[in-house]
């Protein structure tokens, strides 16, 4: 129940994204890789996921899988009770685990758990940003997953429900011990829910600490990022 | 200063797009041949989600019939007026319904079809499977550790083979029977007439090789319409151009195929 990841190098064409990235998050573990936007952070995050293929280097991950969405990604022709069950019915090792009242107790379950008893017969469209957010947490964790990935779960929500996603993220980590990586530019969420913070920038680590040393801006990019200044070593990218 | 001068010619240009547009073509059809064979493997294994099968037979079927059946209708109700005056008065008015039905059932009724297929459920398919891979719900099936082809081409594809041959019986019935109205308003052919040619126009080998053909093209236009979507990129412009994609390549292989068709059993 834990990732690591070694001397990952990851290239689009002749731009590399990730150079010679070396990290670990042990069970029970947040980490929060930040960095602005185009830094490389959501490209760790498919690479652990598999669902684009490294280069070089390694990436070894012990247990499930599961990932939180930055925009949800909840399939839009099915109900909020199909969506979560969706693993349970449609997955190849899960299919036949569980009688139709079992899953519908465990959907019911994890809907109790984000606080969305009583949706089930919902569309996605039917629902606000952060209640599909909070709908896409239940997908993720109805198989019980050792590994959960967090892309921006709080982006383009409002502050409190940014304070409600941040709160299931660390009671989620309290429940099942789970190690998780949270990809964020927020200080709300970075401070509220990791114990450690990796800093990207250019797809290199500048910084890797715990989000106390991030808040005490010690270096020249902790500084630049916690005063989110344009001026400092980390330049805006390009397009 | 040479290259940048050439670069800027209509013919660097002109060379450019089709070289873009020959390997966007064969990456397509290598990606067709990969999920086809995919999607074959899991028909064969029985591994076909009968609900959403279910869903996929309606939408195929009964959605796409009521475009159908116009088109085939009104195409023979159109060929069969220009012709039976025409061979009513040449002394041929007991040739005219076997002249529409051998019509219709060697090419018209399926390639009439096809080419409302391809618009009505190839591009919704096309566009379906694109707007959800670029909005992640294609990426978030793979996390899920559920097999998207499986999940997402079996059901539609096999949707294809079952519902074609069928939209193209019921089409084809409708195509006959309107081309002996038109006959009859425009020429005064008695439909007892009409219908006795027609079943001498009628083989067993024609209708056999036309629900070949329907199985054939139901596979073609679900296969390159999901690959099409599948492989889209690039927000609202890729579903736009994913769409685009399915939909002039599905024209293009059904075309082709009716082509090896003919020569494989009428040349």
């Amino acid at each position: 129940m834990s990732i690591e990841v070694k001397n990952l190098i990851k290239s689009f064409g002749k731009n590399r994204v990730i150079d010679d990235l070396s990290f670990k998050v042990e069970q029970g573990e947040i980490l929060a890789i930040v960095g602005f936007s185009g830094s490389g952070k959501s490209t760790v995050l498919k690479l652990i996921s598999g669902l684009i293929q490294k280069d070089c280097g390694e990436i070894i991950t012990t247990g499930d899988i599961a990932m939180v969405f930055q925009y949800s990604a909840l399939i839009d022709s099915l109900n909020v009770y199909e969506n979560i069950s969706f693993a349970l019915h449609e997955r190849k090792d899960l299919r036949k685990k569980y009688t139709e009242k079992q899953i519908k107790e465990i959907v019911r379950e994890k809907l109790g758990l984000v606080g969305l008893a009583g949706v089930e017969k919902k569309y996605p469209s039917e629902l606000s940003g952060g209640m599909q957010k909070r709908v896409s947490f239940a997908r993720a964790i109805v198989t019980e997953p050792d590994i959960i990935l967090y892309d921006e779960p709080t982006a383009g929500l409002d502050p409190m429900s940014s304070t409600l996603i941040e709160d299931y993220i660390v009671r989620l980590k309290n429940e099942t011990h789970a190690a998780s990586i949270v990809v964020t530019h927020q200080m709300s969420t970075i401070t509220r829910t990791a114990d450690k913070v990796l800093m990207l920038y250019g797809g290199k680590c500048v910084f890797y600490g715990t989000p106390d040393e991030l808040c005490r801006q010690d270096t020249p990019y902790t500084k630049q990022f916690v005063s989110a200044s344009l001026d400092g070593p980390m330049k805006m990218l390009k397009g | 200063m040479d290259t940048y001068v050439f670069k800027g010619t209509v013919t660097y240009t002109v060379f450019r797009y089709l070289f873009n547009q020959f390997v966007s073509l064969t990456t397509t059809i290598g990606d067709m041949v990969r999920y086809g064979y995919r999607v074959f493997k899991h028909i064969i294994k029985g591994n076909v989600d009968k609900k959403v099968l279910i869903e996929q037979c309606a939408r195929f079927g009964v959605s796409s019939l009521p475009i159908t059946l116009s088109i085939v209708g009104m195409s023979s109700v159109i060929v069969s007026m220009q012709v039976a005056g025409e061979m009513v008065k040449q002394g041929a008015g007991n040739f005219v319904g076997l002249l529409v039905a051998m019509l219709i059932i060697r090419e018209d009724g399926i390639i009439m079809s096809g080419f409302a297929i391809i618009s009505m459920i190839g591009s919704s398919l096309a566009s379906e499977l694109a707007t959800m891979r670029v909005t992640e719900q294609i990426d978030a099936i793979k996390v899920l550790k559920v097999d998207p082809i499986e999940y997402l081409f079996v059901p539609r594809v096999l949707s294809g083979v079952l519902m074609m041959p069928l939209v193209l019986v019921v089409a084809s019935v409708v195509g006959i029977i309107g081309g002996g109205v038109a006959a009859h308003l425009a020429s005064g052919l008695s439909y007892k007439a009409y219908f006795d040619s027609v079943y001498r126009g009628l083989y067993l080998k024609d209708m056999n090789v036309a629900m070949l053909k329907a199985v054939t093209f139901g596979f073609t236009i679900a296969l390159v319409s999901c690959t099409c979507g599948y492989k889209a990129s690039g927000g609202a412009k890729g579903v736009g151009q994913a769409t685009t994609k399915a939909v002039v390549w599905s024209f293009v292989a059904i075309v082709l195929l009716d082509l090896v068709f003919s020569i494989m059993f009428f040349f």
